[in-house]
């Protein structure tokens, strides 16, 4: 296979937009398109995803309208759709058709535009990531599932409800420390100074989780141009190397048992670092998906950073801080940067890429990281997909 | 043709009548609950159907104040530990503003309830409902 690089990306500002799906998309795709020095009539396909849009807009059948909008002709255009995890997995393909040597320039992102449906609908339409024969019949929510894996992690692990509650109080502190910090984050300017009385005396959501424990819906778009190692060394002197990729799913929560372990998760994970021929501790920065509180510990476990039982504890010690040792979601995270679900992927690539070339805001630069992952969720843990990205090509 | 011999509409309407229906493995002789094509645990597709005792360990829940479009909150949503073996999901019959974590552990029946269809659903669901044992 081909070596395969990022040359191009970009999101918008994250929050409540006046502005359709498939604008958002392009706005993002027409500034990666552009840092990267290509013109859209090099674009060989478009990867695009969306969760939500036929709730939100009426809009199905994206992907054509997306590359149309932006003058891409008629080139091949394939909506994504993994729930959360949609843009990643749209990344995910686009570097592997790319390292195929079926094409050569693809453009890869997502799109969402979720404040249209309002918190009742939204909730509800959210809630079709999960099984809708069985658990969506129990009005179970996705605060609901982490709020539920916050019960079992105290219990796996003999840990006071409240006292982990606490611990993971230090996710969201950080998360929005960083989120205030970010111009194109939800809340920039906001909430840089929660504190965990705060925090653990917001409105209830799904018990025992509250409302600084949870992401926001938001409206976003973003977009990668991904090529191949050698057209991206003619372009530019920095490019960013897809050096792993990972892609796991599941069925649904309850057949997972014990989903403070997801076992996609942990494949997914293991099969993005097995390709780059790195282990967990080579990872210098982190993107992942932060949904909740306990998804943040979760996830951090899973991609086997943390033995189990031990990520909020280590949370709450500022190890996964800036200056730790696994600086996460320093872009604000779902939690502070804001979760535009069928964009959220290819933004988290996007921050990443900036924090290896040292383009990060104010506050936010971690200090000179070569090798970072994103990881991102789909559902409860149906769909699970992970990107390896580093400034040096893959060890062969 | 590989018919199904337990579909979703076979385990609501088994709830209905309160009992919990799954299918149990000629292979490996695990308990699949609520039902699939294949074994859940060695991906046998030989099977036959079995009634579940309808009793089990509460592993986990919540308690839902903010709920999706067609649902009034509180409620809990919960998971169940069967004694066969197999998580199944239902929602805990006990009062939401007094349910805390020490709940978990607790021995619970399976009752059901019923949710009427609405434009999202592709008809009338029907789920467990677990209760306290006396």
């Amino acid at each position: 296979m081909r070596d395969v690089a990022i040359v191009g990306s970009s999101q918008t500002k994250f929050g409540k937009l006046p502005k359709s799906n498939v604008e958002l998309f392009a706005e993002a795709a027409i500034d990666a398109i552009n840092k990267s020095g290509l013109s859209q009539k090099d674009i060989e396909a478009l990867f695009l995803g969306t969760v939500f849009s036929d709730f939100e807009e009426g809009q199905v059948n994206m992907a054509g309208f997306g590359g149309a909008e932006i003058g891409l002709g008629n080139i091949p255009a394939t909506r994504f759709e993994g729930a959360c995890a949609s843009a990643t997995v749209a990344v995910r393909d686009a570097a592997m058709w790319v390292a195929s040597g079926q094409f050569d320039i693809v453009l890869a992102g997502g799109t969402e535009r979720a404040f249209t449906m309002g918190t009742p609908f939204a909730t509800r339409t959210f809630a079709m990531g999960g099984d809708a024969k069985y658990e969506a019949v129990t009005g179970n929510t996705f605060p609901g599932a982490f709020a539920m894996a916050a019960r079992l992690y105290a219990v796996n692990y003999d840990i006071p409800l409240d006292k982990l509650m606490e611990m993971l109080a230090s996710v969201t502190i950080k998360n929005h420390k960083y989120g205030a910090l970010n111009p194109l984050g939800q809340f920039y300017g906001k909430m840089g100074d929660l504190t965990v009385e705060k925090v653990l005396s917001g409105p209830r959501i799904a018990e025992p989780l509250g409302l600084y424990d949870c992401c926001p819906f938001s409206d976003g778009g973003s977009a990668v141009v991904i090529t191949t190692a050698e057209i991206a060394r003619e372009l530019t002197d920095t490019p960013v190397y897809i050096v792993g990729t990972g892609q796991g799913s599941a069925g649904a929560l309850f057949r997972q048992k014990d989903f403070t372990k997801p076992k996609s998760r942990v494949a997914s994970a293991r099969m993005a670092l097995k390709m780059a021929g790195l282990s967990p501790s080579d990872i210098d920065v982190i993107e992942l998906h932060d949904c909740f509180t306990p998804a943040e510990a979760i996830a951090l476990e899973a991609m086997g950073f943390y033995d189990w039982g031990t990520a909020a504890k280590a949370s709450d010690d500022g190890d996964t801080d800036i200056d730790g040792t696994y600086p996460t979601n320093i872009s604000g995270g779902l939690i502070g940067k804001g979760h535009p679900v069928g964009a959220t992927g290819a933004a988290q690539v996007h921050a990443i890429c900036e924090q290896l070339r040292g383009e990060m805001p104010q506050g936010m630069q971690v200090d000179g990281p070569e090798i970072g992952m994103t990881d991102t969720l789909g559902g409860d843990f149906g769909t699970i997909a992970h990107i390896v990205l580093s400034l040096s090509k893959r060890r062969k | 043709m590989a018919e199904y011999i337990l579909t979703a509409e076979d385990y609501y309407n088994g709830l209905r009548e309160n009992k919990l229906m799954g299918l149990k493995c000629k292979s490996c002789g695990a308990v699949t609950c609520p039902p699939m094509k294949v074994c859940d645990t060695c991906g046998s597709e030989d099977l036959e159907v079995v009634q579940l005792s309808g009793k089990g360990t509460l592993r986990t829940f919540t308690v839902s104040r903010v709920p999706p479009e067609g649902f009034e909150a509180p409620y809990c949503p919960c998971i169940v530990e069967t004694d066969e073996g197999p998580w199944v999901p239902g929602r805990l019959n006990v009062d939401a503003d007094a349910a805390t974590q020490d709940l978990i552990g607790k021995r619970v029946t399976a009752t059901h309830y019923v949710l009427p269809a609405d434009k999202y659903s592709a008809g009338e669901m029907v789920s467990a409902l677990w209760s306290l044992e006396e």
